[in-house]
């Protein structure tokens, strides 16, 4: 569902090395194919910058899917209708289908899904900035399906022609189930929007708290983004955070008019020199202390991660005992 | 003189990158190998891969065809998992 995590630097000494090619040859090949707009797969030779910046990426995007469960996960008991429930049981259920495609296509890369995971629980690895933010009404439920999962279709559509087979592949598979959640959040907000004025204002004040935060998965500006040239270059992104971030401004301004909310910038008007909307400064202040860990639950989420992990620590054992035991018993 | 049979492989074939490789069928063989050279030999006669991946038939596991309904069909009722559920005004349909 959520990508954005892409050029967020993680921790020191992790970063690609813009090194040498270690056979120009090879290198030479590599740059031929992605010029001519062709796919690398697992088994091709690769510059190893190219490699740890796509087990970077693919992996907190990874990340991002499976912490992104929490928020959404808070409200399935407390669902209103037995309907709705069962709607986001669905939608949570597959953002952990998600998290374990993307997992499955960083593994490709020679990384172990342990190791990966380790990386998140110590916080070296770093995840969508989004779900760091609370989940109050369930209004919010709705907003994260029609802005969050809107934002995230916007980032990774254009990831499905990564130059990265087995990303590419990944990232079809999840676009093509992305549709449903954004539909179902926008959907459950046209009906309270049909309800009383406690629900319209409910959702107003979840679309005032999500609007920015959603604005900012885009990532930096272009001219601070600091991997985005490279990873431009090399087609693992194809389209800036900017570009991105205005498509996504253009298309939910009319949605935002249809549903009968406001959007929360003063400064947002229709440009009509530039045929593109104009809105107001990010908080940038704000987005790089979600990213550095001190957003409103940032503790709390990778905390539910280690816990979930550490007390599912018997139940992976206890499998592995239980197919040793058969393995011995079939050889006997 | 053995007259063991060679184990049976099964050939999948990826027919360029950017595509999943395809199961295409198998061949028998000695060892892993030879078991490429084969399905090279018998599958890719004209350039139908740039890839070729071979496993052991016996290494697969598959699921049992009585097994379908109770595999399956849960997933038949759950028509909300499909975006086409959610009928939305026109003007932010194509959303």
């Amino acid at each position: 569902m959520y990508t954005q995590a892409m050029d967020i630097p993680q921790a020191k000494g992790d970063e690609p090395a813009a090194a040498p090619a270690t056979n120009a040859d090879y290198q030479t090949e590599f740059d031929a194919k992605l010029d001519r707009g062709e796919f690398v797969e697992a088994k091709d030779w690769m510059p190893e910058a190219y490699r740890k910046t796509l087990v970077r990426q693919i992996s907190q995007h990874a990340h991002s899917e499976i912490v992104g469960m929490l928020p959404e996960g808070n409200w399935i008991t407390r669902a209103p209708t037995l309907e709705r429930k069962a709607i986001l049981l669905a939608k949570v259920q597959d953002e952990g289908g998600h998290g374990l495609y993307l997992y499955a296509a960083a593994e490709t890369l020679g990384v172990s899904r342990d190791d990966l995971i380790e990386a998140l629980h110590s916080g070296k690895a770093k995840y969508s900035s989004i779900f760091n933010y609370p989940t109050l009404t369930w209004a919010d439920i709705g907003v994260i399906g029609w802005l969050v999962d809107g934002a995230a279709i916007m980032n990774q559509i254009p990831l499905c022609r990564c130059s990265y087979g087995p990303y590419a592949r990944a990232m079809i598979r999840i676009c093509k189930e992305e549709s449903f959640h954004q539909r179902q959040g926008y959907d459950l907000l046209l009906a309270m929007m049909r309800g009383t004025q406690a629900q319209k204002d409910m959702v107003q004040d979840a679309v005032n708290r999500w609007w920015w935060p959603a604005l900012m998965m885009f990532g930096p500006h272009d001219r601070d983004s600091q991997h985005s040239g490279q990873s431009m270059h090399w087609g693992i992104k194809r389209i800036s955070n900017d570009d991105l971030r205005q498509k996504f401004v253009d298309a939910t301004v009319p949605q935002a008019k249809v549903l009968g909310v406001t959007l929360p910038d003063p400064e947002l008007r229709w440009n009509e020199a530039r045929g593109h909307h104009d809105f107001g400064a990010i908080d940038w202040t704000e987005f790089w202390n979600v990213v550095n860990g001190h957003g409103p639950c940032n503790r709390e989420r990778l905390a539910t991660r280690v816990k979930a992990w550490e007390e599912g620590a018997w139940v992976r054992e206890a499998a592995l005992a239980h197919a040793r035991k058969r393995e011995a018993r079939h050889a006997a | 003189m053995s007259t063991q049979e060679w184990p049976l492989w099964e050939v999948f074939v990826r027919s360029r990158n950017g595509l999943d490789h395809k199961h295409c069928g198998s061949v028998h063989a000695p060892d892993p190998k030879l078991a490429l050279q084969m399905a090279r030999d018998v599958y890719t006669r004209r350039q139908e891969g740039v890839s070729l991946w071979v496993v052991r038939s016996d290494h697969i596991v598959a699921s049992d065809p009585d097994a379908k309904p109770e595999l399956f069909d849960p997933a038949a009722d759950k028509i909300y998992r499909h975006p086409t559920f959610y009928r939305l005004p026109d003007e932010v349909d194509h959303m």
